[in-house]
């Protein structure tokens, strides 16, 4: 591993992010939705505030007047699925778009190891990654100057996020690595995603041993967990190791890629 | 330098390189010709360690371009055939890139890409986007980033195709100008190129290698005999049977296109023998006059052609 190259190549592939746009265009979008979701998210909340006044029933349904568990908690929900759709957008370019123009190639006939490449871009994907999700703190930001949450659930609930997009960007590393095709590289990491996302509802469906084992594997059953505050070392295991896997694929298709 | 030995290269059922064994000195500039699809740039891509052969053994500076693709990259400059840049990027910071990543010291990558950037004629685009430059730049930075580290060994895929002439010229010029303190390797379709700048010709076809020689000698062992073509004016048939009979010749063709006072007509003789100066003496004792005397030795496109075409 050289530390020099990975720096080269993780300045390189920062120039292409923000230079073709890609990284304002996702950013901006991204922020756009996630505001939306948070503005209704708390226009519902202060509605059913109002209410609660006239109606003390309402007060102890559903912990409905827990800010956590109304606002913060689905925030991440949401924060998470539009990450889901926006991050094989950031990692489809990274190795399919250099096999295509064949400066992969050239690259690989400097003294530089596959690792390395590797690494850097993904260091560089997950930069803009921090860049694009480091903005959504003003909103829970708002919700302590406005009301009364509890902060460690939203502390954890960014970890969360944080592992779920490195995650992510680990497995679009890898599906990127497979092609040279960016919209191939996009359409796979799309399904890898939803298939490891979806998994939790098939939960209900199997036996409590194989349902156990699904909600492990699943996504977002992780994630769950430590939005409610749950700061759990299984959770970050599993993701730290999901990470690693992907990016040892990447390495793996790397290296078959040769023919 | 290099060493390449019994290489074989599989593409799935199709075989790219077929038993292909050569090697070169340090110093030599190597062309590699050979039809579009003969495996020339399988070859290039197996030397500078893009990909593994099938089997066979390639070394690089004496390491095996299998188990030590680093240090073997450490020592060439690749330019391959499509010139693949980062068009996002400016001349300047693409070359101190590839500088960097080529291992060379922080402090020395300014000067010795100012130094390469000037030798390639780069200076008019040094602030540019690669994107917004000419292919012939384009050419030119490739080239660049190959020579930025100073490399032992330059491999260079079909350097000068796409250029217009001019450009061709001034590149062909700078990988002379490269002869002697490079090892280069070009590989090419266009002949001349090959006779104006290689020591020594590699030509391959479907896989195989055909031919490999100094282009000199490679002419001279498909031609076989060397030949004469003389424009004599005196009586043809006279002439024709008189230049028969002088020694070390050993066929005369009539030119169809023959008058009553004068002819053209080819003499073969073999390789070895001068029989100039008894032709003149013959036609001097004869009082016939001479016209034209210019030999014809196989170019290498005859070569080319010759050994590419046997094979079917």
């Amino acid at each position: 591993m050289n530390i020099r190259s990975i720096g080269l190549i993780y300045r390189r592939e920062m120039g292409t992010y923000f230079s073709s746009y890609i990284a304002y265009v996702v950013i901006a979008m991204f922020l756009l939705v996630t505001g939306y979701f948070f503005y209704n998210l708390l226009a519902s909340f202060s509605v059913i505030s109002f209410q609660a006044q006239s109606n003390p029933m309402l007060e102890r349904q559903y912990n409905l007047l827990n800010i956590n568990e109304t606002v913060v908690r689905p925030l991440f929900g949401n924060i998470s699925i539009v990450m889901l759709l926006m991050t094989p957008l950031l990692t489809m370019r990274l190795i399919a778009e250099e096999r295509k123009s064949g400066t992969l190639e050239l690259l690989r006939s400097y003294p530089v190891s596959d690792i390395d490449i590797l690494l850097a871009k993904y260091f560089a994907c997950l930069t803009v990654f921090l860049a694009m999700i480091i903005p959504t703190i003003v909103y829970p930001v708002l919700l302590v100057i406005l009301g009364e949450p509890e902060i460690m659930p939203m502390v954890t609930g960014y970890l969360g996020l944080l592992l779920l997009g490195a995650t992510f960007i680990s497995i679009g590393l890898f599906t990127s690595s497979l092609t040279e095709n960016q919209i191939i590289a996009a359409a796979v990491s799309f399904g890898l995603l939803f298939c490891f996302w979806l998994l939790s509802y098939s939960i209900a469906f199997v036996s409590a041993d194989l349902g156990k084992f699904i909600g492990y594997i699943a996504l977002n059953e992780h994630l769950e967990s430590l939005a409610k505050g749950v700061l759990d070392s299984e959770d970050i295991i599993y993701y730290l190791g999901l990470i690693a896997l992907f990016i040892f694929l990447s390495l793996r298709s790397m290296e078959s890629r040769q023919w | 330098m290099i060493a390449v030995e019994n290489l074989i290269k599989d593409y799935g059922s199709h075989r790219a390189i077929d038993d292909v064994s050569f090697s070169m000195e340090k110093g030599e500039i190597l062309g590699f010709l050979g039809p579009n699809g003969a495996g020339k740039t399988t070859m290039m891509r197996i030397l500078t360690c893009c990909m593994p052969a099938t089997s066979g053994r390639a070394t690089v500076a004496g390491y095996d371009c299998f188990d030590e693709p680093l240090e073997v990259r450490r020592r060439i400059g690749y330019l391959p055939e499509r010139v693949p840049l980062y068009d996002d990027m400016r001349v300047s910071d693409y070359l101190e890139f590839v500088a960097g990543m080529k291992g060379m010291t922080a402090s020395s990558v300014p000067d010795s890409v100012r130094q390469v950037a000037e030798n390639c004629g780069l200076s008019d685009v040094y602030g540019r986007r690669i994107g917004a430059i000419s292919r012939g730049y384009r050419q030119r930075v490739g080239l660049a980033q190959a020579l930025v580290n100073d490399p032992e060994i330059l491999i260079l895929d079909e350097p000068t195709v796409g250029l217009d002439p001019g450009q061709i010229k001034e590149i062909r010029a700078l990988i002379k100008d490269l002869s002697g303190r490079h090892t280069i390797i070009l590989s090419t379709h266009i002949l001349p190129e090959v006779s104006l700048l290689c020591s020594k010709v590699v030509i391959i076809n479907q896989g195989k290698l055909v031919a490999m020689d100094t282009p000199e000698n490679l002419g001279a062992q498909v031609g076989g005999s060397s030949r004469l073509l003389l424009h004599i004016g005196g009586p043809p048939e006279q002439v024709e049977t008189a230049l028969g009979q002088v020694s070390g010749v050993t066929s005369v063709q009539r030119d169809g296109t023959s008058q009553v006072d004068e002819c053209r007509f080819f003499v073969d003789f073999d390789q070895g023998q001068n029989p100039r100066k008894d032709l003149q003496a013959l036609i001097a004792e004869n009082n016939w006059e001479l016209m034209e005397m210019r030999s014809i030795s196989a170019s290498l496109e005859d070569v080319f052609i010759k050994l590419v075409t046997r094979e079917d």
